[in-house]
């Protein structure tokens, strides 16, 4: 007999589309998000939020706004601070010589951002309190503002935190090789600058906390919009100094997230405060206008590149210069130097050169705090890499796909370290290559795009190689960094008495299919069918403690949590099983929910059986022997920073030359996410992904003027894609195991967004290519950018 | 300043209510707050996201531009009503088969105009319903698949 891997058995759940109960229950209108929660005697906060992009706080006068109708509480930052444990400080150990300022939830006696929360209002009803946030009244001093990155980390400019000496957050350099030796010996050396606007996460659903506090037990149950509840329950119990064994966070529903609900906003620490003081149940919603100013933001970054090329392609040489703006603080507990190490670490990540150079400066600025938005860092390292492929593939008269066949690291040559001292392993770069060509039908795509220019009309197709990190270790950056964010995760998985099974998950859902995925990996794992499985996240009470979902880790980390806890708890049964059944438990197997004889289908004892004897009968087995039908199983990576993956993505675009619109015509993505739990729920990550990764590379921007102010917060400014502008997906995979679990799987949650800015580019400029002398560099793509390009503006 | 309300009176998923409500009420925060219907979801609340879609009077509407008062004597329809008469269960069915949700919150929005693009019974293309369906913004799916759920509805419907 042996153990048959549950993934290599037919029919197995594991690689099959199954659907999701979450689904079911959502399209009726009965999903529950945390609006949807409402407890007896609720009331709402509001927030007074500074006008200014910096100003100390000379005054503020809340009277009228207290004696105002319905109003329980009138609280500012500086009494706020008074409840807090002390300031938040957004730095991490690994983060050499990083400086951050000390941060309270609300603003003190300063404001640092246009829409930092000054005062809030707890009323009956929010539009209560809205109105008595008007009576408020606030004296303010302007003070300079620093806005502009370029300006911020020059020796005159004003600085933001004069505690900090000036407005860098952190420097790093890293690199390997003797890049300027091979610059000089290289046939081409390009160079090239690129902007990337600052944008936001925008998820339908806003951010929510309802904090209840009772008095009597002196807990504190936090329902909120969160992917990683046992983060929130760290950072909310340590902040207000309530034990963190006394919380509990529920996150029910939750309305997309994207990477924005994994941090912890000052607003939110401040409802919960007034629940405690209260002793009342608090809720307070984002709206969205003041999501567009409260809401972490992303992505502002000037990266100067360049490489030296062969006259055959080949990559010798590589250096990039990061220049980030991030916001007023560093966003607490991750920090928000995260994108600029991540583009340092990740850009040419797919290309086998041996000299690589990077260094990134983080600049402070008043405007909103940055930190991670899927893909951190990715869609910028990916546009500059990939932009640079294809300008040495027009210069050495190479084809884009051949260039990339010429310098992608061999599928067979790994484990690699790449430039930036990263070791890779398990990657596919020419099994994805060679299945896109074929999915795109290259060849033919280019005659017909031939054809269509010789009518005057310009299109254009882009590639775009991309490595993108999944699953972060605890020897990266949280855990080693200081952090208190759990970089494990775990799963319990218990057999009911009646057979059921129970799947109790770190890791959480918000509707990327986390639970439906976990029930097919225990399922599978112990051999009864999926309707006898059910998994439980979001709630802290009911889950052993776990990072939860962020960083394309759910599947990868928690996955291969539940598939070994859900292996030591079929370990169980059968050894429980023989002794029942007076056979050597290596004779036996577990088949669609039954003990059966390995290799048959008869059953010989049902698993409603186990549980029953397990739960009620214990007499029935001998006394030396008490069964464990509650398995809890943690999973860490051990060596690795992150489980790497990779792929690459295809464009076909549209750009009218008179106008500078592009009309995106066709996307492909091949990528390799290891083993594939659910087929369908993967590829739709990887479309959704795409499609935010798309808004960012031709519409989302969010603009400041000159004052600080934020100019388009409204989501009819700010543009996110619609369904006309975006156009079908084409997804392939090529599936290599990671040999970090035995699971094999890795991430997917991001590596359509990773790539989408870099092929968009990439496209537009192959459609513009002979036309000018000019290449869009700039991110997004608007109109306007391409016709600068053209040389018509 | 003490709150102004007004009594309004209306048939909400075939139920006649009668409430008294802050005049400035909009109608998705009734639907919502007061009668417990909370399958319309709030993500703008100015009129740009299709989140807050109801009917009234058969039209599909934003909940978030319209006060409740302005419904008076109307019938209005949600997400609920809409489930529990089986009026879209093929296109429910196909939304949870295709995937064409993730978190689900921009779902009872999109749902409500598709059901009305689909009451049209005609041929259309892919471009056709995205671009009826471009008032509706969804975060997570890319729409690709909710293009196609769509799709294959309105197929199998034209089929009969
Ligand atoms: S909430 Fe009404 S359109 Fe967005
Ligand atoms: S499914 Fe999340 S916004 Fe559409």
């Amino acid at each position: 007999m042996g153990f048959i891997h549950p993934y290599e058995r037919p029919n197995s759940y594991i690689g099959r589309t199954l659907p999701r109960s979450r689904a079911m229950r959502a399209v009726a209108g009965r999903g529950r998000y945390t609006d949807d929660i409402t407890l007896p005697r609720t009331l709402h906060a509001a927030f007074v939020r500074s006008p200014y992009a910096h100003a100390k706080i000379l005054n503020i006068e809340t009277a009228a706004a207290k004696a105002a109708d319905g109003v329980k509480l009138v609280m500012t930052g500086a009494e706020l601070a008074e409840m807090c444990t002390g300031p938040w400080v957004g730095t991490l150990t690994v983060f050499d010589k990083m400086k951050a300022e000390p941060q309270y939830p609300m603003a003190v006696d300063r404001a640092c951002w246009h829409g930092e929360a000054v005062v809030m209002v707890v009323a009956e009803t929010r539009a209560q309190a809205e109105d008595a946030g008007e009576l408020v009244t606030i004296d303010y001093e302007e003070l300079p503002v620093v806005i502009r990155k370029e300006k911020a980390i020059l020796p005159d400019s004003p600085v933001i935190h004069p505690n900090l000496g000036d407005n860098i957050a952190w420097e790093k350099t890293l690199g390997t090789g003797d890049v300027d030796k091979a610059f000089a010996e290289a046939d081409h050396v390009l160079e090239e600058t690129f902007e990337f606007g600052r944008h936001t996460a925008v998820s339908l659903e806003p951010r929510i906390v309802l904090a209840d506090y009772d008095p009597g037990t002196e807990h504190l149950t936090i329902h909120t919009s969160s992917q990683c509840p046992h983060m929130i329950e760290t950072v909310f119990a340590r902040t207000l100094g309530v034990p963190e064994h006394k919380v509990r966070i529920i996150a029910p529903d939750v309305g997309g997230s994207f990477g924005l609900k994994i941090h912890t906003f000052g607003d939110e620490v401040a409802a919960t405060a007034a629940a405690i003081k209260l002793a009342r149940p608090v809720k307070f919603v984002a709206d969205r206008l003041e999501s567009f100013v409260s809401d972490i933001h992303a992505r502002e970054n000037r990266v100067h590149a360049k490489i030296g090329v062969m006259n055959d392609g080949t990559l010798v040489a590589a250096e990039i210069d990061d220049l980030s703006g991030v916001g007023a603080y560093s966003q607490f507990p991750r920090t928000s130097v995260f994108e600029a190490n991540q583009i340092l670490h990740i850009t040419f990540g797919p290309y086998k050169h041996k000299n690589y150079r990077a260094k990134a400066t983080v600049a402070y600025l008043n405007a909103v705090p940055t930190s991670q938005y899927r893909a951190v860092g990715h869609p910028i390292g990916i546009t500059v890499a990939e932009h640079m492929m294809d300008w040495a593939a027009d210069v050495t008269g190479l084809d884009p796909f051949d260039i990339r066949r010429k310098n992608v690291m061999e599928d067979d040559s790994y484990p690699q370290i790449i430039g930036s001292g990263l070791p890779m392993k398990d990657l596919s770069h020419q099994a994805c290559l060679e299945k896109l060509f074929g999915l795109m039908n290259y060849e033919e795509l280019r005659a017909e795009q031939a054809e269509f220019r010789k009518k005057g009309i310009y299109r254009g197709i882009g590639l775009a190689s991309f490595i993108k990190g999944t699953a972060p270790s605890p020897v990266g950056f949280y855990g080693a960094g200081g952090a208190r964010i759990a970089a494990q995760d775990a799963t319990t998985v218990k057999l009911e008495p009646a057979g059921g099974v129970i799947v109790a998950l770190g890791v959480t859902d918000q509707g990327q299919g986390v639970d439906t995925v976990m029930e097919q990996i225990a399922a599978a794992a112990i051999g009864c069918s999926m309707d006898m499985v059910r998994a439980i996240s979001g709630d802290t009470d009911a889950t052993p403690y776990g990072g939860g979902t962020y960083a394309s880790r759910a599947t990868a980390i928690g996955g291969e949590a539940t598939y070994q806890a859900a292996l030591d708890l079929r370990r169980e049964i059968l050894h429980m099983a023989g002794i029942l059944l007076q056979t050597d438990a290596e004779e036996l197997d577990i088949v669609d929910g039954n003990v059966v004889d390995f290799g048959s289908t008869e059953a010989r004892i049902p698993l409603s059986e186990i549980g029953r004897i397990g739960h009620f009968q214990l007499g029935e087995l001998p006394n030396d022997y008490q069964p464990i039908l509650s398995h809890t199983r943690r999973y860490r990576l051990q060596d690795s920073p992150y489980i790497y993956t990779n792929g690459i993505h295809g464009a076909y675009v549209e750009v009218d030359v008179d106008t500078g619109w592009i009309k995106h015509l066709k996307h492909w993505v091949v990528e390799d996410c290891g083993r594939i739990i659910n087929p369908q729920l993967a590829d739709e990550q990887i479309r959704g992904g795409c499609v935010q990764g798309l808004g960012g590379a031709l519409y989302e921007h969010c603009i400041y003027d000159d004052a600080g102010q934020l100019q388009n917060g409204t989501m009819a400014d700010y543009v996110t894609p619609m369904a006309y502008e975006m156009p079908d997906i084409e997804v392939g995979h090529v599936e290599t195991p990671t040999s970090e679990s035995e699971l094999g799987a890795k991430g997917a949650g991001e590596s359509g967004t990773g790539a989408a800015p870099g092929v968009m580019m990439n496209a537009v400029n192959d459609a513009i290519k002979g036309l000018t002398s000019g290449r869009v560099t700039e991110q997004p793509i608007a109109p306007e950018v391409v016709l600068k390009a053209l040389g018509k503006i | 300043m003490s709150e102004e309300m007004v009594t309004v009176n209306m048939t909400v998923n075939g139920e006649n209510v009668t409430k008294t409500i802050p005049v400035r009420t909009h109608l998705v925060d009734f639907v919502r707050t007061e009668l417990g219907f909370t399958g319309s979801h709030l993500g703008c609340e100015h009129g740009v996201c299709g989140a807050c879609s109801v009917r009234v009077d058969g039209d599909v509407v934003r909940g978030c531009l319209m006060l409740a008062a302005q419904a008076e004597g109307s019938e209005v329809v949600t997400i609920e009503g809409i489930s529990d008469s089986g009026e879209i269960s093929d296109l429910q069915d196909k939304f949870v088969e295709r995937n064409a949700l993730q978190c689900g919150f921009c779902t009872p929005g999109m749902l409500m105009t598709a059901a009305e693009l689909l009451a049209q019974k005609t041929e259309m293309s892919r471009e056709d319903i995205r671009e009826f369906m471009s008032g509706n913004y969804c975060r997570c799916t890319g729409y690709h698949a909710i293009v196609d759920a769509i799709e294959s509805v309105n197929n199998s419907r034209l089929k009969g």
